[in-house]
């Protein structure tokens, strides 16, 4: 499966969110946002648990600056339960509720579309809809003073209208749980 | 004493198992023990999973045991296992701390 490439347009998607609502993406240009942040993440994998708390300080640092994020799960729910959309909703309830919406991508298309390989595998979408950065949110999942310094790059150089230095990093995690 | 037997895990679908078996080579020569005798077995099919009770990649056993014993009810799959180190952070492998006392406690066990 190819996945998208740096400077392509991000695929379009509706989704339902684990509060029951839709959360959309606009691929031909989402002006509301000055960035999107998508990210394939789920429930069990032990990479998307320890960025997890990063992943969420980044939303919370960047909401004033009107960034969004939009965190998805994507794996097989038969094979894997603990990515049902029940155990996501009880995760974020557990959790007292996320500063991003979680999103249950139960086809697996919008994972499919943006060629998502790991959980985690971050995006970043420029205003315009093109894809500006693609990879890890830092170089060590085990280091949380790292504190998903390349995601933040990015997306300052997103807000600042600048081509983004670091475009693309090697995605780390656990496969994507395809269904078979 | 008795070598232990000493093994290692993996499905490939998972990126952890090289720092793993990295860290419990270092541990068994660190613990006097030859590395390259460490038992390194993919498992790749469900079946094989359940046949194994694996619990996720990486899984290291010692004699058999499991050096970070799941809870009864964790489902065997082809996952990754999802460990928690002494500091409370969440890691794809285990403590090297874990292995290393693991290993200490093995070698213990089969002095006569």
């Amino acid at each position: 499966m190819t996945s998208i490439a740096i400077g392509e347009s991000a695929p379009s998607f509706e989704l339902p969110d684990t509060e029951g609502a839709t959360q959309a993406l606009n691929g031909d240009g989402d002006t509301s946002a000055p960035a999107t942040v998508v990210v394939f993440t789920c429930n069990h994998c032990p990479y998307a648990l320890a960025w997890h708390d990063r992943l969420l300080a980044v939303a919370r640092d960047y909401a004033d600056e009107g960034v969004r994020m939009l965190l998805i799960n994507s794996n097989d729910a038969e094979r894997y339960p603990r990515d049902s959309f029940d155990a996501m909703r009880e995760r974020v309830s557990a959790e007292g509720g996320w500063p991003a919406p979680y999103l249950r991508d139960e086809d697996q298309s919008v994972a499919r579309a943006y060629g998502a390989k790991t959980t985690p595998d971050v995006f970043v979408v420029a205003p315009d809809g093109a894809i500006a950065y693609r990879g890890a949110p830092d170089a060590d999942s085990g280091d949380p003073g790292l504190d998903a310094a390349w995601l933040r790059a990015a997306l300052d150089d997103v807000l600042a209208g600048r081509p983004v230095d670091r475009a693309e990093t090697k995605p780390v995690g656990c496969s994507i749980k395809w269904r078979q | 004493m008795t070598q232990p037997r000493v093994e290692l895990l993996f499905w490939d679908g998972c990126p952890s198992h090289p720092k793993a078996l990295a860290d419990l080579r270092a541990a068994m020569a660190d613990a006097g023990l030859d590395p390259d005798t460490v038992l390194v077995r993919e498992v790749d099919t469900d079946e094989r999973a359940g046949r194994e009770r694996f619990v996720g990649s990486p899984t290291i056993r010692i004699d058999g045991e499991d050096i970070d014993p799941p809870p009864g009810d964790e489902p065997v799959g082809l996952t990754c296992r999802v460990y928690r180190l002494r500091d409370g952070r969440i890691s794809p492998t285990p403590d090297p701390a874990t292995v290393r006392e693991a290993l200490s406690n093995a070698m213990t066990r089969s002095i006569p």
